[in-house]
């Protein structure tokens, strides 16, 4: 079975790594990620003023055209995601607000869409256990963690992805791979995300905050499911490094690089060069590549 | 600071605009602070989310809008998911900014003629598209 997909701006540049190796991992497992025509931006924020109906526009028409192709549409960026499923969730509820949005875009849409992220695809359509079994290099322990971030989790009631405070997909996901997930209490906690352009020196805090509690925990490489997370998090390493004397750099990967590695993909078409932080001495120390 | 509370003060047309807005009801916060304790970027803010809507029941207008609290809300929704009252308190946040935005003033909390060089060429669209919404009118 083949998925439609929405990748959004941000993996046609600087998250092309993410979107690449997705796209390929599926083709290994036996499906493939169906770009959705004429996408647009999804506007990277729902709007939390009620009175904004302006900002869902762009996502209302994203799952219209959506709908005319398919029954499932699929994300691999984490804000996409959030943004995509929450205004599908106000579609479905709010009827008000699904007249004034359908008579603008001049479409008839009802929210009956279902919205997987990709990690939901791998756990709930293809099963973790396949995935297990297909594994050529499986992870040697590799010492992962596993960062959610805010916008795959919250609002629960809307992403009802995962528990709120203590989810599990995502180290069953590393687990099935060879990798040993790691535990740590940021896990959950936001990596300060659009402050990178607001507050930068506030982003840079959170992100040394994420990254040592992870390390603390033993952690060899952070594992991420959002550009914007492994901008905050791998990208301004370098100004960790001038705030914190005592930092020391860590790899951080889109859980579908990991992927890619396990699946026994060449070393370079996983397109290590856009990560910041090199990766490879420690896969090589793994024996990974 | 002496504060005098009464039904018109509390009730005032300031935090009758924020709920408007936001779309919640800020009587129902009794200032557990649980908010603040779980905020990521608390260590940065002037006062707590918490307080925020306790200066807003107060129609204290001017003081909640020269705080940097609602300018350093990320909306990551760690506040609202775990309210024991059940408040957004992400959509309180973002009310205020959009209350400074709609002014006919501008007041923009950043100016994009300010980046740094090569700044837009580093950071990811992604970035700027949320930032832009939540900070330029």
């Amino acid at each position: 079975m083949n998925y439609l997909y929405f990748p959004g701006c941000t993996l046609y540049t600087k998250a092309k790594n993410f979107d690449q190796t997705a796209r390929n991992c599926s083709l290994l497992l036996g499906f493939e990620l169906v770009e959705l025509p004429n996408w647009t931006c999804c506007g990277a924020t729902f709007p939390l003023a009620t009175d904004n109906l302006m900002a869902l526009l762009p996502p209302a028409r994203i799952l219209a055209r959506a709908k005319e192709q398919g029954e499932v549409l699929t994300t691999l960026c984490a804000i996409c995601f959030n943004v995509i499923k929450r205004t599908n969730h106000l579609i479905q509820k709010d009827g008000e607000k699904r007249e004034k949005i359908n008579q603008f875009i001049e479409m008839n849409y009802q929210g009956d869409l279902k919205v997987l992220h990709y990690l939901e695809i791998l756990k709930q359509e293809i099963g973790f256990s396949t995935i297990q079994e297909r594994v050529k290099k499986p992870l040697n322990e590799l010492q992962a963690a596993p960062y959610y971030g805010c916008m795959l989790l919250r609002p629960f009631e809307e992403m009802g992805f995962d528990d709120k405070e203590r989810p599990t997909l995502f180290e069953e996901f590393l687990t099935a791979l060879g990798a040993r997930s790691i535990d740590f209490p940021y896990k959950i906690e936001c990596c300060g995300s659009f402050q990178s352009v607001g507050t930068p020196e506030v982003a840079t805090e959170c992100a040394y905050r994420i990254l040592t509690s992870a390390m603390r925990q033993g952690a060899e490489v952070i594992v991420s499911t959002c550009p914007l997370c492994t901008f905050n998090l791998d990208q301004k390493q370098s100004d960790i490094l001038k705030a914190h004397l005592d930092f020391k750099t860590i790899p951080v990967l889109y859980f579908t690089q990991l992927l890619g590695v396990a699946m026994g993909l060449e070393p370079q078409t996983l397109g290590f060069e856009q990560n910041a932080v090199d990766p490879i001495p420690l896969l090589k120390r793994k024996g990974l590549v | 600071m002496k504060i005098e509370l009464s039904r018109e003060k509390v009730h005032n047309d300031f935090a009758k605009k924020v709920e408007w807005i936001s779309g919640q009801n800020l009587f129902a916060c009794y200032q557990c602070g649980n908010c603040t304790a779980g905020c990521p970027v608390a260590f940065a803010m002037d006062i707590g989310p918490h307080e925020v809507i306790r200066y807003t029941l107060l129609g204290l207008e001017e003081e909640t809008l020269s705080v940097n609290t609602y300018w350093l809300c990320a909306s990551c929704l760690q506040c609202s998911s775990r309210c024991p009252k059940g408040i957004d308190i992400a959509r309180v946040m973002d009310a205020l900014r959009m209350i400074i935005l709609r002014k006919k003033e501008r007041k923009d909390y950043i100016q994009i003629s300010e980046f740094p060089e090569g700044f837009l060429e580093k950071v990811p669209q992604i970035a700027f598209i949320s930032g832009f919404r939540k900070f330029l009118s």
